[in-house]
């Protein structure tokens, strides 16, 4: 140990900013999922891969009459996959796997506000999934004709909507796991119920009374929106709905992190 | 409210923590530390030290009382306290894939006018260990890493729990020397521990938690000084308690024998162990395994102890001073005023 001075010029940094701070804590989040490798994988590649082997599916459909084509089915569904596997599941592993290190009661230690510790932690995964939705965006105009959207305003809505829900809902999610494994069954339920009632089957094809229930789930009207976006067809009706799905959902989420979300472990 | 004029930097005032479940983990509990000073809690495991660091450092709402960090609220006015104070947490909190100079650099982006990364390394002596993992580092560097964030943006106030719990006594002398001279330039320390020797060697004041409460507080001799000096002695075959000189006369204000072992207690070690002493070198007998022991720290929280465990009564006969001004307010300012 080397004598402690307490003033001196050698100082760094100044005071700092909630950007600054969130940035700071970002870079090390980038460092950490860049080494946990089974996360990143899931993150990464599930997106990529998942919806063009539901082509065959899709291809099946009968799509006539609803304005929809294959690159259109397969676009929002995964942007969609996007959110659940590169944003959501991998978040709730974080925010778990924080919590049981005691790293998110340190962290409220210090200067960063509660608010910037969940942001700050969220934003790797977030540019994932921004990123991820604009690669797929391409992909599927080169190689599904999906066609440029028609509606982008909607498109990009959607997605923003859900870049804000989605690390909020992982939040909550990560509050009922008591460890880093029990935190991907605690993510499942949702995950598999937003795969098989928002995922790939488009609301147009769906019998009502389902159709009905499904459109209430928090990744349909992100979906639709997606959807809407890129064939156009969306009613400013049934976009006015979506939007107010998807803002309820977000407003819901956010909600229960102020008043549920755990900093420490359970003991 | 105002610091300036008392230079009252950490305040308490009949402080209350309730848990979920009803659990009261601090019951009331009042005192202060002036600029510069070195304040250590003890207690026995559960006795509210965590939980009223806790509430010091602005984590939780008390469930009443008050508290005052540099004259604002830790909790409500966290943005105005917490890039003056530096908190070391009793357990670490690093995500264990980081480096050591990545963990460092990730705090140092969030904190005002921090250290340079490679000052606050070597001021805890990690300077050669940048690079590696945290999941790799002894239970010991990573107590010196989490001293290192604690240190990083200067504080004037710096908040330790257990800072060297794991260490080895070479890491030990080198935190502590560390902590006197932080406080030399004028930070204020409050520090947990259960090496008593390390409140008895650093504080300038102290106090004692028992169950929620402040059992004895004042500096290490004021609480030191309530409790009786100790000798314990194997009374020579053929010789009975009664045959030792009046004790009363030697000084001895407790006494209690265990089959051949006798145990005196008293404020006048000098006298008493002289008494005793001439007593058996006139009778020309051998005390064995004789022990005295001047009154310590240790006695002084072993007796809280012994008063918790309900066995107040038995060695607690003679009327001796009890323990230091029990969560006195008048002491407690005393002290603060020095």
């Amino acid at each position: 140990m080397t004598a402690v001075t307490n003033g001196g010029a050698a100082t760094t940094a100044g005071t700092t900013t909630p950007v600054g701070r969130m940035a700071a804590l970002a870079r090390a989040e980038m460092t950490l999922l860049g080494r946990t490798k089974a996360t990143l994988f899931a993150a990464l590649f599930v997106p990529l891969v998942l919806p063009f082997s539901l082509r065959s599916t899709v291809d099946q459909m009968d799509l006539d009459g609803t304005g929809l084509s294959v690159g259109s089915v397969i676009l929002p569904s995964a942007i969609g996959f996007s959110l659940l596997f590169a944003v959501y599941s991998s978040l709730v592993s974080v925010y778990a796997a924080r919590r049981e290190e005691l790293v998110l009661k340190r962290l409220r230690t210090g200067e960063l506000r509660d608010t910037e510790i969940l942001a700050g932690a969220a934003l790797p995964s977030v540019a994932i999934g921004l990123v991820q939705s604009v690669v797929l965006s391409v992909a599927c105009i080169a190689l599904l004709d999906a066609g440029a959207p028609r509606a982008p305003h909607y498109a990009v809505l959607g997605l923003l909507l859900g870049l804000v829900m989605w690390p909020a809902l992982a939040a909550v999610t990560s509050s009922f796991s008591k460890s880093v494994e029990g935190a991907q069954v605690a993510a499942m339920p949702l995950v598999i119920v937003s795969m098989i009632g928002s995922g790939f089957v488009p609301l147009e094809v769906m019998p009502d009374r389902l159709a009905s229930v499904v459109e209430l789930l928090p990744l349909t009207p992100v979906v639709t929106l997606i959807r809407g976006g890129w064939a156009g067809h969306l009613s400013a009706y049934d976009a006015l709905g979506a939007v107010a799905t998807g803002v309820a959902w977000t407003v819901l989420a956010l909600f229960a992190v102020r008043r549920w979300f755990r900093w420490e472990p359970r003991r | 409210m105002n610091t300036n004029g008392h230079e009252r930097v950490i305040d308490v005032t009949d402080l209350r923590r309730v848990y979920g479940g009803g659990f009261e983990a601090v019951r009331g509990i009042t005192f202060s530390v002036g600029k510069g000073e070195l304040f250590a809690l003890l207690g026995t495991n559960g006795a509210g030290k965590t939980s009223t660091v806790e509430l010091l450092e602005g984590l939780a709402a008390p469930a009443g009382g008050r508290v005052r960090i540099l004259g604002h609220d830790p909790y409500r006015e966290r943005a105005a306290v917490r890039p003056r104070i530096g908190v070391m947490l009793q357990e670490g909190g690093f995500p264990a894939e980081l480096t050591v100079a990545e963990t460092i650099r990730m705090w140092a982006g969030c904190t005002s006018g921090a250290r340079p990364v490679q000052e606050a390394l070597e001021l805890v002596g990690l300077g050669r260990r940048t690079g590696v993992r945290v999941k790799q580092l002894s239970g010991g560097e990573k107590r010196r890493l989490d001293l290192a964030l604690a240190l990083l943006g200067r504080p004037e106030v710096l908040f330790l729990d257990e800072p060297t719990t794991g260490l080895d006594a070479e890491g030990r002398q080198d935190t502590w020397r560390l902590v006197r001279e932080l406080r030399d330039q004028g930070t204020t320390v409050l520090l947990t521990t259960h090496y008593l020797e390390e409140a008895e060697d650093l504080a300038d004041r102290l106090a004692i938690l028992h169950e929620g409460r402040i059992a004895a507080t004042g500096t290490p001799a004021e609480v030191t000084s309530a409790q009786p000096s100790r000798i314990s002695f194997e009374l020579p075959e053929g010789y009975f308690p009664g045959d030792l000189p009046p004790l009363t006369e030697l000084g001895v204000t407790g006494h209690e024998t265990a089959g051949r072992t006798v145990r005196l207690r008293t404020h006048e070690l000098q006298r008493t162990a002289t008494g005793l002493l001439v007593w058996a070198e006139r009778a020309g007998v051998e005390l064995r395994r004789l022990d005295v022991r001047s009154a310590s720290l240790e006695e002084a929280f072993l007796q809280i102890a012994r008063e918790a465990s309900g066995a107040s009564g038995a060695p607690v006969d003679d009327g001796e001073a009890g323990l230091v001004a029990v969560a006195s307010e008048t002491m407690v300012n005393k002290g603060a005023a020095k």
